[in-house]
């Protein structure tokens, strides 16, 4: 083919990437710096409550993957006493859906990334794993938890014209 | 003396930069050009229409993000359409609204990574690329804002969607939708006339318009040679028919083609969710339905218009909690049988440019 318009194209083009050196640098340097999550956040660490967990199995029942265990024993006061609870994060595809299934509300997705392990057993959270205090709740398919949680950062606020 | 040549078989990927994924071509070449050209795939497959057999009706839907996952909200869409039509829900308005609000977003982001990879292949290195993914991450940020994740988005539900958006979100939407025409402007004004691009894609790889229809090709590919196709106007989903816009076409049906419809259909997005965002009502966004649903005996088809052309599931029941059977249509697979007669007769780097203008997932082709 010709360069039947002499380069015009490519100097118009070349415009447009001047325009683009002057604008903003939209990258950040990441383990450095970090950006707000949003606040219903999927992260795979699940979090439980064990106070309202009446152990019915809904969760594993609607989990696609199968990796929920649960057992339970009947407990005092007609209640079911939840022996152990597992989640092998390992095959979890954190797709929520354990959480929007939950009638009483006593599992939230974890408001966490860097999900890396070194062994492939530490994947495997256990019962008192998920119950702990640290862990933070996301806002998943719980608005009053999401409400706690900081704005999460847009890049069209920070960049916008 | 007489030059005596043989032709040479050349196994281009599984691992090859420009194969978007796993995608294996047995060339023959003569020199450098093909004569011959057979597609290997299989590399990616993970039985999506298998799982989908043994897992509850809902259960399924976190699989189908994971077919084409530059465009996961379709993918989602049309699965839950099949399964509606199925179980005869009715969706309440202010879902349909976000889930058109969410698919014609998840269109622009997806032709931008095929913009993005499509220059990446013929020649010009991560500039427009990086562009486009800057551009790209403006509207995943408003799925993560939604959702909760950034790839895998998993937000509609049989009978509406999972949850509803935000109170932050419709003015970040806003914001986005006046923001980016301008940097679409901004990209035309980038490439649609440089002229060593239009030296490597004008009148390349040129599917004819018969071969179109005959390889059930849809979707820009499609829509390049000319003919004026689109699921969301001519068999009309969701709530498709209230909303105005064009069906851009090219003409020749080549790679500057292909590129320039899926340019001009992100203003069309635009132009929808402006629409959406001025009709949305308010009200409830999903439908009361249980988590495990069966619908009755029967079978159905879901379709809907995705990125890269016609997403399709069939979903037959036989009344249990699982499908009994789930078909997937994927456009990437239909759209890739006529890259042999695209591309037969060209050069090598050729076929890279061809390849990377069906702007293919190879999770969706091998399923």
């Amino acid at each position: 083919m010709k360069f039947e318009r002499y380069g015009r194209g490519i100097a118009k083009g070349m415009v447009v990437t001047m325009i683009n050196l002057l604008r903003p640098r939209v990258v950040t340097q990441y383990p450095e710096q970090k950006l707000t999550i949003s606040q219903r956040t999927r992260g795979n660490e699940l979090v439980w409550d064990k106070d309202k967990c009446t152990g019915c199995g809904t969760c594993s029942k609607t989990c696609p993957q199968g990796v929920i265990r649960i057992e339970t024993s009947v407990g005092d006061e007609n209640k079911y006493f939840v022996e152990s609870f597992e989640v092998d994060t390992g095959y979890c595809i954190s797709c929520g859906l354990c959480v929007e299934a939950c009638p009483y509300d006593a599992l939230f997705m974890g408001y966490a990334y860097e999900l890396g392990r070194y062994r492939r057993g530490d994947l495997v959270l256990t019962r008192d794993e998920m119950a702990s205090e640290e862990r933070i709740r996301s806002g998943y398919n719980r608005p009053e938890v999401a409400e706690t949680l900081p704005r999460q950062t847009l890049l069209i606020e920070r960049e916008g014209d | 003396m007489q030059l005596r040549t043989e032709p040479y078989v050349l196994d281009m990927g599984p691992v090859h930069p420009s194969t978007h994924g796993v995608f294996r071509m047995r060339v023959t070449l003569d020199g450098e050009a093909v004569l011959n050209l057979e597609p290997v795939f299989g590399y990616l497959h993970r039985g999506v229409e298998k799982l989908a057999e043994e897992r509850a009706y809902s259960g399924v839907i976190p699989l189908t993000d994971r077919l084409d996952y530059v465009a996961s909200m379709t993918n989602n869409l049309a699965y839950v359409l099949a399964v509606e039509k199925l179980a005869e829900i009715k969706v309440p308005e202010r879902a349909e609204y976000l889930r058109v609000i969410m698919s014609e977003l998840q269109r622009i982001s997806a032709h931008l990574v095929s913009i993005g990879s499509f220059t990446n292949d013929s020649g010009c290195y991560f500039t427009p690329f990086l562009y486009m993914y800057r551009e790209r991450e403006k509207i995943v940020d408003l799925f993560d804002m939604v959702c909760g994740q950034r790839l895998l988005y998993n937000y509609m539900r049989i009978g509406g969607v999972s949850q509803d958006i935000p109170d932050e979100f419709l003015p970040a939407l806003r914001k986005v939708v006046k923001h980016l025409p301008g940097r679409i402007n901004e990209y035309d004004r980038l490439l649609s006339e440089n002229e060593i691009f239009l030296a490597r894609t004008k009148g390349v790889g040129i599917l004819p318009k018969e071969t179109a229809i005959n390889i059930g090709a849809s979707g820009p590919v499609l829509r390049s040679t000319g003919i004026e196709w689109d699921i969301r106007k001519k068999d009309p989903y969701s709530i498709y028919d209230r909303f105005d816009f064009d069906i851009p076409t090219g003409e020749a049906g080549d790679c500057y083609d292909r590129y320039y419809v899926r340019l001009q259909e992100m203003r069309q997005s635009i132009r929808i969710v402006e629409q959406a965002l001025k009709q949305i009502p308010s009200g409830p966004v999903k439908a009361d339905v249980p988590q495990l649903i069966r619908p009755p005996v029967g079978e159905a088809y879901g379709h809907v218009e995705g990125p890269t052309g016609e997403v399709g599931f069939h979903v037959v029941s036989d009344g249990g909690i699982a499908p009994y059977r789930c078909h997937i249509r994927a456009p990437s697979l239909m759209n890739l049988t006529g890259l042999y007669d695209m591309s037969v007769g060209w050069k090598v780097q050729d076929l890279i440019v061809i390849f990377g203008s069906f702007a293919i997932t190879m999770g969706e082709i091998d399923r």
